[in-house]
């Protein structure tokens, strides 16, 4: 056998597994290194605890007579027990450490760990958001540094700093421009946002009080241009779009959509979540775009945690970056950098629309985005991205012999190849590929995203993958989806080797259970 | 360039089985007028390792950590000590790395982590279910609103005046969405509270009273009255904690009947950091749940029959509902809530009781040393490891003044409500376990040399 620069096999014989392994018992129910971990709630004690604590003074207590009575009932665990646990859950977990994490529109790129040491700066992680500025000049040096890179990378004008993550982003884009509008006493009550948008988009704009009204998708998986620039007129507030779009398409257009849309009166908000396609190759200002936000995760590497911390700083354009949020910073020709507040906002501020979140927004993830944008420079950004593209266009090319690839004909793709379902068989979905992804021992691409394409699978291995990865992970895909089409039904059942087989999804949802109680709820869920 | 590992070689071959003769024919959906062809101006070109460091230590040698000097901010943002072994958890790569879990057969560690951190959440609280975590506090409280708004059809929030000013704004600010009517006014440097003010303007156009418990001023009231009050007019009672370390003293909301408790995490595991990331928690009674914002793991089998974990009720989320979802968050504060679950778990309820009243009577010390000042008094009869000194003049040049003393004292109330002149008097102090006797003294000290 032979073994690729990664260390993995390039050929998984199904002979090498033992036919009767199923068979096999263990007296702990475990299998050498697949150790179920029970919860903290039946293996602690509310009497155990791993911290050790000085006493308290001998004072009386002042708590107005309000002094818990009831037990709270969490367990505590020894230090030991602790890391043991947390480090048995986390080998139950796939993650780009682990190997390529192909989800396509999510952006899974190594994580450097410099990002992480000096994130962990006590000049930045141990100082308090209300501490006096002069105080933390170096903090809100951070702040205005990535800033200025944010605004030059996108051509913009001024960036809200404070969003905590995407679709925080969206809001506060959609707020300025609702703040604008509000400024020129133009009451207008639609977004459109167009098929092929992220849910965040509608979701957001309804949530802002808009309606919302769909444009669709041509043939060719862009927007629609005729269509949109039918649907303007006095009500449209603006337009949602993303570019380089959910199908991995960049938007030709986007200048057009652009204009038409200034020229209704409206404005343009761009989900800028696949930025890293064309970070250092194009600015979206130059597209005429008012607002974008920038999930620094996709972008510049912040890690994923699970499920977050996200942040999504939006950068905006001339025309709406007086309305900004609270609080942000200012530098001043000395070098000081003050923090415009409440506190200080004055005269000079009066279109801030205010404050969107209790503090600064996410500084642990400035540092971070801060530190991997130095190391990169403007340069290496611009290399970033067509690598990114370079490595999805290959997986295109490389696979679109096997699997349909719905808009592959009409050029290249961005940072991401949109395959579809079609020519499976004895009614295999994108589902079953995906669990028998993770039997390759590879997590799975994006699934039935976007909704514009039957069956979808998004696939995005960015920029930090190597050719030999890339090659075998090409290998794996090409070898599931061939099983796929020729209707083998053991996909079905897949996974085989995962931690857990096909979990129960609907049961989960029909009768929710959501903290653990006493008595074996376990019990209660098999039924 | 360290993290890229093609090299001229392979992007030429792989070039070639595309098809295309250089990279940039792949950007050919690009319009020529949009393409970037040479470098941005006034950008740096890529530094090594050494490089970067020094010039992110130099911007971190810039600011004062609270940990090299007497430190007493709280004001929604806690100095707590965090165990080192919560930070080598959260900085392990398949937590660290990995993304939200939608493959659940391959992420059970997050999973059942999110699972244990609502149970947790849900018992701190005195409520039902929990869910995964919001973003912080302060959107946590909003989204507390909106659901109410949900739930009872009615627009009319009253605010207590002892909720945390910027929580306030950020409602304000989303006010102008939802059309929300805001009930609130400041509070003031009396002893009383504004309970009863509050107490008469429920009605039955009100979705929701907002209550932070302890309050914005250190104040910890009962909520009961209010809870009952609220209930008779069918409006819902929305308890907002900041300081979840004082739930291990005092009685929780839910005890006293709340029906959503949001609140701040911050001080369990996840740090200061300059006012972000936090973790926002958010929990309710069982009836509500289907209404509530935000990412929920549920417990469920798999194919062979074993307990497994999954993401759950998405039907209310983004993705499905679009537009009518009942929030557009698409993400949870994941690592902070690891943080947090994972500091909870080595403290235990034993623990957790132990630091809550650590923290309370060193509060009550450093309240009775610093009242005993000439010109200073203090607010709070009661209060838990934070209290409102009023001093015989404006707090904020004090507050500059011991800055360039190296010391951190409280926070001016002049800070957080610059409008209301009467209370820049306020200064907020917080006492934690990480405050020694020594450094009261030495705040006491200077304070006393700043005011004579």
């Amino acid at each position: 056998m032979t073994m690729l620069a990664e260390g993995r096999p390039t050929q998984q014989k199904a002979n090498l597994i033992m036919p009767d392994q199923n068979s096999i018992t263990t007296h702990t129910g475990n299998r050498a290194l697949m150790v179920d971990e029970p919860l903290i709630f039946e293996i602690g004690s509310p009497d155990r605890s791993g911290v050790d604590l000085p006493e308290a003074p001998q004072v009386a207590s002042r708590l107005g007579g309000l002094e818990r009575e009831t037990p709270i009932a969490i367990p505590g665990l020894s230090e030991g027990e602790m890391v043991r646990h947390y480090t048995r859950l986390s080998r139950q977990n796939y993650a780009i450490d682990v190997g390529l994490f192909p989800l396509g529109s999510c952006t899974m790129k190594h994580n450097p760990r410099l990002n992480e040491k000096m994130a962990r700066l006590k000049g930045f992680a141990d100082i308090h958001p209300l501490q006096p500025v002069d105080s933390v000049q170096g903090a809100l040096g951070v702040i205005n540094e990535l800033a200025v890179w944010l605004i030059k990378l996108t051509g913009m004008h001024g960036v809200a700093m404070t969003p905590k993550a995407g679709a925080h982003g969206e809001l506060c884009g959609i707020l300025c421009i609702r703040a604008a509008l509000e400024a020129r006493g133009d009451a207008r009550e639609v977004i459109l946002v167009p098929e092929s948008a992220h849910g965040t988009n509608p979701a957001t704009a309804a949530f802002a009080g808009y309606k919302v009204e769909d444009i669709p998708a041509n043939a060719a998986g862009r927007v629609d241009l005729e269509a949109l620039k039918a649907r303007l007129g006095p009500d449209v507030a603006g337009v949602m779009i993303t570019n380089p779009n959910t199908c991995g398409l960049f938007e030709p257009d986007m200048k057009a959509i652009s204009d038409a849309v200034h020229a209704a009166g409206g404005y343009v908000y761009c989900d800028g979540a696949n930025f890293n396609a064309i970070v250092g190759k194009v600015r979206p200002g130059d597209l005429g775009i008012d607002a974008m936000h920038i999930n620094l995760h996709k972008t510049f590497s912040t890690p994923h945690g699970g499920g977050g911390p996200g942040s999504g700083p939006v950068v905006l354009s001339e025309a709406l970056a007086p309305y900004g949020p609270l609080p942000f910073t200012e530098r001043h020709a000395d070098g000081h950098i003050t923090l415009v507040e409440e506190e200080t906002v004055e005269d000079r501020h009066p279109h801030t629309f205010g404050r969107m979140s209790a503090f600064h927004g996410q500084m642990g993830m400035f540092t971070r985005a801060l530190t991997y944008i130095l190391s990169h420079g403007a340069d290496g950004l611009k290399q970033v991205a067509e690598d990114a593209v370079l490595n999805a266009n290959y997986i295109l090319r490389s696979l679109e012999d096997v699997l349909d690839a719905p808009f592959a004909h009409s050029g290249p793709c961005m940072h991401e190849a949109l395959f579809s379902d079609k020519g499976f068989t004895n009614d295999l979905s994108t589902l079953d590929l995906a669990k028998g992804m993770i039997d390759e021992g590879y997590h799975p691409m994006t699934m039935y995203f976007p909704l514009v394409v039957h069956g979808a699978m998004l696939v995005e291995p960015t920029e930090t993958e190597s050719k030999a990865a890339i090659d075998q992970f090409i290998g794996a895909f090409r070898s599931v989806a061939e099983r796929a089409k020729a209707g083998d039904e053991t996909l079905k059942s897949a996974p085989y080797f995962a931690p857990r087989r096909r979990l129960d999804e609907t049961r989960a949802a029909r009768k929710p259970i959501l903290v653990w109680t006493e008595d074996e709820d376990f019990a209660q869920a098999a039924e | 360039m360290r993290y890229l590992p093609l090299t001229p070689e392979d992007r030429q071959s792989m070039l070639a089985t595309i098809g295309a003769q250089s990279v940039d024919d792949l950007f050919v959906d690009v319009p020529e007028q949009a393409r970037l062809n040479g470098p941005i101006e006034g950008l740096p070109m890529h530094a090594g390792e050494m490089a970067v460091e020094a010039h992110m230590k130099a911007l971190a040698k810039k600011n004062h950590a609270a940990g090299d000097m007497p430190f007493f901010l709280g004001a929604g943002a806690y100095r707590h000590h965090v165990p080192a072994s919560v930070d080598h958890i959260i900085q392990r790569g398949e937590f660290l790395t990995a993304y939200t879990p939608y493959q659940p057969e391959i992420a059970q560690g997050t999973l059942q982590t999110l699972f244990e951190f609502q149970t947790q959440v849900a018992r701190l609280f005195g409520v039902d279910v929990a869910n995964a975590s919001m973003y912080d506090g302060s959107t946590a409280c909003w989204e507390a609103i909106t659901m109410a708004q949900r739930i009872t059809k009615r627009s009319k929030a009253i605010l207590s005046s002892g909720l945390h000013p910027h929580y306030v704004s950020v409602a304000r600010t989303m006010a102008r969405f939802t059309k929300d009517n805001l009930s609130y006014q400041v509070p003031t440097l009396d002893a009383a509270t504004d309970g009863q003010n509050m107490l008469d303007q429920i009605d039955d156009e009100t979705s929701c009273v907002v209550v932070q418990y302890p309050d914005i001023l250190g104040r910890i009231g009962d909520l009961s009255a209010i809870a009952e009050k609220a209930h008779q007019h069918k409006a819902l009672l929305i308890a907002v904690v900041t300081e979840p370390v004082a739930l291990g003293a005092i009685k929780s909301p839910g005890e006293m009947d709340a029906d959503i408790v949001v609140g701040e995490g911050q001080s369990l595991g996840v740090g200061l950091q300059f006012g972000g990331p936090y973790v926002g928690l958010f929990g309710c009674k069982q009836k509500y749940v289907r209404q509530m914002p935000g990412r929920l793991c549920g417990e469920t089998v798999d194919a062979e029959g074993k307990r497994g974990f999954v993401l759950t009720l998405s039907t209310r989320e983004q993705h499905i509902r679009r537009e009518k979802a009942t929030s557009n968050i698409c993400t949870n504060s994941g690592l902070c809530a690891l943080a947090f679950t994972a500091h909870m778990t080595l403290l235990g309820e034993k623990g957790l009781r132990e630091l809550a009243m650590l923290n309370h009577k060193k509060a009550v010390q450093a309240a009775d040393r610093l009242s005993s000042i000439k010109g200073v008094s203090l607010l709070n009869d009661s209060f838990f490891n934070e209290f409102t000194l009023v001093l015989d003049t404006d707090s904020r040049p004090i507050v500059r003044q011991l800055a360039d003393q190296r010391i951190l004292a409280g926070v001016s109330l002049g800070r957080l409500y610059p409008q209301e002149q009467p209370l820049a008097n306020g200064l907020l102090v917080a006492v934690t376990e990480t405050s020694t006797d020594g450094e009261v003294e030495q705040f006491a000290t200077a304070l006393e040399g700043a005011l004579s």
